[in-house]
């Protein structure tokens, strides 16, 4: 490491950087709190740059464009904001499970769109023929199946032949993408759309239209949790994620859990497509996940896999993705500049482990020898 | 007049983290045309030490000189150009390239030419008498050949301060002699050797010069001619120490596991057992005996039921029911759902026996989670199991959720070996169980054995020194690539009875198959 | 009508092989890089707005335009472009050590989000109608096809009609398999990627292979986002067009082994695949949506085929993924 910035040959490097000690727990989250703090002055300082609006302006337009007018009592952004977040969270939850087995699950958009086609098909084809709570078990099943069945494909293959698992289930999501557009072509007739279904909707509680997705994901985050860290399922995949082998050696059947655990987490993505398209947009297309698949990805591994911390994660994320956006559009900028931004905390975000595992020592620092 | 130290380290200090401190104010010359022993326990921080000079650690504190001149020593390019080379424990050698491919990485000397260095290679090999194909792939070669190859890698780079760390820890009597009569010729050479090792009579026969660390300070430097093996031993652990291991007559002999023709492919398709056969008795330590890789693993993954492609009998008497069990191509539950209870200390403790990155308390649950009924972890009777060890085994450890990847090597062996042992086993299987621990914790562990097949347990036990082998068991079986070559009551077994034994196979099998 | 579809399959496949060939060369010093997508996505808005700039400053003229510099500015600007996008990922990665799949990952949201920023920004500068930008007359001087293409017949259509990027990713993927297997910084880099403690004690300054390797592969792979753009789409940018190839050509590098001169043979096949809707006749809309699965379908099958091989010498870097230490104890 020392070699980058060793000068010639025979002199002393300039830097060097050692291994420290196990950090506290709550220094480790002030490094982590601090980067995400930096990160946002950036994103904040190239805004400045770009609108040349003036520092404060451009919070406020990211705290409105996230959460709305509180003050005024509206409460309309503010439940897009938490409808969002938990979309995110959900499908932050799906691939927790994975990523704790080491199984780079990157097809979480695929399995959620195949769980949304599923609710689709079923409030097309089967909204006038079976009563409500028919109709929504029958759409929840077929969701948790099609997701499962998704997930499950990349994983049987992983397991049996150790196929490279990120790439796969990448190519699965442009499979289910093209599907969605075949179905789109024989549904939508020449619009390519379609139009909002009546039948098979979630019901609406707290007179709010999202209430019922967020309480669903708080749900989803308490199991998944408890799953991961309570369970003998769980604890087979942690095993199974850390040592291949010390799986072996105490009998755990290590193709069963990778299979098990891409089933949970292509049904938990089901649920997500469900939320979407019957409890959300009655609705589908191609962009109806909108790309979280790889967001999620993202935020799984900055909760370091603990559900509670993916809630604070994917808020993050979706305040930046809404901020940004809003700042973006009252300036003129384009809305790809919440991506632009997201990009940015993440790489802060991830770089600052580094500081938490070592530290870097300056050559002045180092005493010199007594002869 | 003082002669001129090839090498010189002055008060070096280095610390990993802030608590631990590998080495403390060490200072040591050696000199040309001159062997010298750096001597130590396990952890004692003579790796670590030597590392400085070659360039992979930088020293906290101190100076290093070469030749009298001060020597900033950043990189292993640096070591290069003050003509260092260090043959490491663990070989850094690249498996997919060949052995020219690996010998010349890394240089810069004009036009890349690989038939060019293929022909000085041969000169070298010539000069100090090795045997080695240029041309063939690492993950073909043997330990050895792969030895070899990383000599020869320091030499082709004009190195003349070679370091070898614990060369020996991987070759047979014959082949650690070749390799002695090979340093030997280099030091009459007028180059200066040093050697990393805690085989004490290894010093002896090999060194002029023996210098001294304990637990990572400098003890001290003597003359090998004027000293003996009960001094060098007090030096190296602090007191005087008991090196002797009690071991009991066996009593009430039955045979617990039988194995006939146990064969075994690994994944590549090369057979690494070949009809093997051997009786384990209860109150009996077997000790297994053969060069590193020579199917040692695979025989006992095989009985644990961690191999795939096997064929033979592996029978398993029932001390309980008195029924005879085959074991073969059953699968580690299978075999616990037998009633077989089977403990298995595997070489590999933090990549297979352990979990790293998971407390005490949950690599404990490893054997043990899938008791109970509900879906749910039960985490108390683990815990209590965790105390019960630390306690009883005197693990040094910050308390039960600590993560056994931070313990030192000993503790993390006591941790693996009590929890195979709390299972009270009836076949006990450990390989390589103190490779890498201090004496204290090695004795630990012999007598954890002792006591084990004193209970009527029938231990397996494979081992790399042979001394401790002839001391500990009361069986050897020896093999050599995948071949039983022989059984020997390790009592009246003389060492080189058993290199032989290591060895000689291999060329019977080149003589089989000529045939 | 032969001729027609491997031509295009060829044009088609271009951008993947610049990408693969830029993912393979930094696979081999152990870092995976899943940020080529979006690496991509920036070479070829670097390339859209150099190209862009000229154009304005020669005032919308071709006459004005000098046929080096309508090609070198572009290519300077993209190149810059794709190794920025090398820096950050190699200073985290090989830094900072962070994990190489959420990296990458960020890497391709940032890079898409910087493609589609920079390019809806200039599309508003010009005003136009479309949601894209022309840049047709830059388009012309890189298209420039070769002596006597025209009176060869089909010889001159199959080998000497294409743009000169097309050309240059065949020379870059023979000369870096070249480099890989004959030449002393081929060995070195290769001993980076299977084993960095072997090649730091061997002398190899590790880190600088990685950072060298990281920024020339994301070079490459940023070249095949502007051979897009100015040969294939004829200097047209509309955002998200480029879609989803930055992935095909990482699938492509395990299909080719990990070796350039195979990529070469794959690229064109994959391009051959995606164009496969397009020569089936009788096909209604719809089915041709289902037909448009096919190449994602084929990386699929190639990558299980792949992974059911177990020569030892068709395996991926031993260090690949995983970051190194030279203290770690």
């Amino acid at each position: 490491m020392s070699s980058i910035s060793a000068t010639k040959h025979h002199k002393e490097p300039l830097v060097h950087i050692v291994k420290r000690d196990e950090m506290k727990i709550w220094q480790a989250w002030l490094v982590r709190v601090a980067a995400i703090v930096l990160a946002l002055l950036l994103v904040g300082f190239i805004s400045m740059a770009l609108t040349k609006e003036d520092f404060f302006t451009i919070y406020e337009t990211m705290y409105k464009g996230a959460f709305g007018r509180l003050g005024s009592g509206s409460t309309v952004m503010l439940w897009n904001f938490l409808q969002k977040t938990a979309i995110l969270l959900g499908l932050s939850l799906a691939v927790t499970p994975a990523f704790k087995m080491k199984f780079w699950n990157c097809g979480a958009e695929g399995q959620a769109l195949m769980g949304g086609l599923a609710s689709m098909i079923c409030m097309i084809e089967l909204g006038d023929k079976l009563s409500y709570p028919v109709l929504l078990l029958v759409i929840l099943l077929t969701s948790i199946l099609a997701g499962a069945i998704w997930g499950v494909i990349p994983a049987i293959f992983k397991a049996q032949y150790n196929t490279n698992e990120t790439l796969f289930t990448l190519m699965m999501n442009y499979i289910a993408t093209q599907i969605i557009k075949y179905y789109l072509y024989i549904e939508g007739g020449g619009s390519n759309k379609i139009n909002p279904v009546d039948e098979g909707n979630l019901p609406i509680i707290f007179d709010n239209k999202y209430a019922l997705n967020v309480l669903i994901v708080l749900v989803l985050t308490v199991l998944v949790y408890v799953y991961l860290n309570y369970s003998k399922q769980g604890y087979e995949i942690t095993v199974v994620g850390e040592s291949k082998n010390t799986a072996r050696y105490i009998g755990i059947n290590v193709k069963k859990v990778i299979i098990r655990t891409m089933i949970i987490s292509g049904a938990i993505c089901g649920i997500i497509g469900m939320l979407l398209v019957s409890g959300t947009d009655h609705s589908i297309d191609t962009n109806t996940v909108g790309g979280q698949g790889f967001t999620a990805i993202m935020v799984s591994w900055l909760g370091q896999f603990n559900p509670f911390i993916m809630i604070l994660m994917s808020a993050l994320v979706i305040f930046i993705n809404l901020g940004t956006g809003k700042m973006a559009d009252t300036c003129g900028l384009n809305s790809s500049f919440a991506d632009i931004a997201v990009g940015i905390v993440i790489f802060f975000v991830v770089g600052c482990e580094f500081f938490i595992h070592y530290s870097v020592r300056f050559r002045h620092q180092r005493k010199e020898a007594k002869v | 007049m003082a002669k001129q130290a090839a090498v010189e380290m002055k008060n070096i200090t280095k610390r990993f983290g802030s608590k631990v401190v590998a080495n403390k104010n060490v200072s040591l010359k050696a000199y040309r045309s001159e062997i010298l022993s750096i001597l130590g326990e396990n952890g004692s921080g003579k790796t670590t030490l030597m590392n400085m000079i070659a360039g992979i650690y930088f020293p906290d504190e101190g100076q290093i000189f070469i030749d009298g001149q001060e020597a900033v020593i950043a990189s292993p390019k640096d070591a290069f150009s003050y003509k260092v080379g260090m043959i490491h424990q663990h070989f850094k050698l690249v498996d997919v390239f060949t052995a020219t491919e690996n010998i010349v990485l890394g240089i810069n000397d004009g036009k890349y030419n690989l038939k060019e260095s293929t022909k000085k290679i041969k000169e070298i090999c010539d000069k100090y008498g090795f045997e080695i194909d240029p041309d063939k792939k690492i993950y073909t070669m043997s330990v050895s050949e792969k030895q070899t190859v990383e000599i020869i890698k320091v030499l082709y780079r004009g190195a003349d301060i070679l370091i070898l760390d614990e060369p020996t820890a991987v070759l047979t009597p014959q082949e650690t002699s070749k390799l002695f009569d090979v340093l030997r010729r280099m030091r009459d050479d007028g180059k200066c050797i040093i050697i990393i090792t805690h085989k004490l009579h290894e010093v002896m026969a090999l060194s002029d010069r023996v210098s001294v660390l304990r637990k990572g300070e400098y003890v001290g430097s003597v003359n090998t001619a004027e000293t003996s093996q009960e001094e060098l031993t007090e030096m190296m652990v602090g007191k005087k120490v008991d090196l002797n291991i009690n071991r009991s007559q066996p009593k009430d002999i039955v045979e617990r596991l039988v194995v006939e023709d146990l064969s075994c492919v690994d994944r590549q398709g090369t057979t690494v057992l070949d009809k093997v056969s051997f009786t384990a008795n209860a109150g009996e330590i077997l000790g297994i005996a053969g060069i590193a890789g020579s199917g040692q693993r695979e025989l006992l993954e095989a009985i644990a039921g961690l191999q795939k492609n096997i064929d033979g009998n592996i029978f398993y008497n029932d001390p309980n029911t008195g029924n005879k069990e085959d074991l073969i191509g059953k699968s580690p539950v299978e075999i616990r759902n037998l009633g077989v209870r089977l403990s298995f200390v595997p070489e590999d403790r933090l990549g297979m026996g352990l979990v790293a990155n998971m407390d005490i308390t949950d690599n404990m649950m490893l054997r043990s989670y899938s008791k109970g009924k509900t879906m749910f972890l039960e985490r108390k009777p683990p815990k209590n199991l965790a105390e019960k060890i630390i306690d009883e085994l005197d693990v040094v450890t910050p308390g039960v959720s600590t993560p056994v990847r931070r313990l030192s090597g000993g503790n993390v062996q006591k941790i693996l070996v009590g929890r195979e042992i709390s299972s009270i086993p009836t076949i006990l299987m450990a390989a390589y169980p103190v490779r890498g621990l201090d004496i204290n914790s090695s004795y630990l562990i012999y007598n954890l054995l002792n006591e084990q097949k004193e209970n009527g347990v029938a231990v397996i036990f494979v081992g790399e020194d042979l001394d401790v082998l002839l001391e500990l068991c009361d069986r050897i079986l020896v093999i050599g690539s995948g071949v039983v070559t022989g059984v020997v009551d390790a009592r009246t077994a003389t060492k080189e009875q058993v290199g032989l034994l290591m060895t000689k196979s291999k060329e019977e099998i080149a003589g089989d198959a000529n045939e | 009508m032969i001729i027609q579809m491997i031509t295009r399959a060829i044009l088609l496949g271009i951008p993947m092989l610049y990408g693969a060939v830029g993912e393979i060369i930094t696979e081999k010093s152990g870092h995976l890089n899943l940020g080529i997508p979006g690496i991509m996505y920036v070479g070829a808005i670097g390339g859209v707005t150099g190209s862009f700039l000229y154009e304005n400053a020669c005032g919308n003229s071709i006459d004005n335009m000098s046929p080096f510099l309508s090609v070198f500015i572009p290519l300077m600007c993209s190149i810059v472009g794709s190794i920025i996008m090398g820096l950050i990922y190699s200073f985290l990665t090989v830094t900072l050590r962070a994990n190489q799949n959420v990296t990458g990952l960020a890497l391709t949201t940032f890079g898409i989000g910087i493609g589609n920023f920079f390019g809806a920004s200039l599309i508003k500068l010009v005003d136009s109608d479309m949601p894209s930008i022309a840049l047709t007359k830059t388009s012309q001087f890189f298209c420039k096809e070769l002596p006597f293409a025209d009176e060869l017949g089909w010889f001159g259509d199959l080998f000497l009609s294409y743009d000169f990027l097309t050309y240059l990713a065949i020379a870059i993927a023979l000369v870096s398999a070249f480099v890989l297997r004959r030449t002393r910084v081929g060995l070195n880099l290769r001993s980076v990627g299977e084993s960095p403690a072997t090649a730091d004690a061997a002398g190899i300054n590790v880190t600088r292979y990685k950072y060298i390797a990281t920024c020339i592969g994301s070079a490459v792979a940023g070249l095949g986002g502007l051979q897009y753009v100015m040969a294939y789409a004829n200097g047209v940018w509309s955002n998200n067009a480029f879609g989803d190839r930055g992935w095909m050509a990482i699938a492509l590098v395990i299909f080719a082994l990990w070796k350039p001169d195979v990529a070469i043979l794959g690229a064109f096949l994959f391009g051959a695949l995606c164009n496969a809707n397009n020569y089936i006749h009788g096909l209604g809309v719809e089915a041709q949506e289902l037909f448009k699965m096919l190449p994602y379908v084929v990386t699929v099958i190639v990558l299980v085929i792949t992974s059911m091989r177990k020569k030892r010498e068709h395996q991926p870097p031993a260090h690949l993924g995983l970051s190194y230490f030279r203290e770690e104890r």
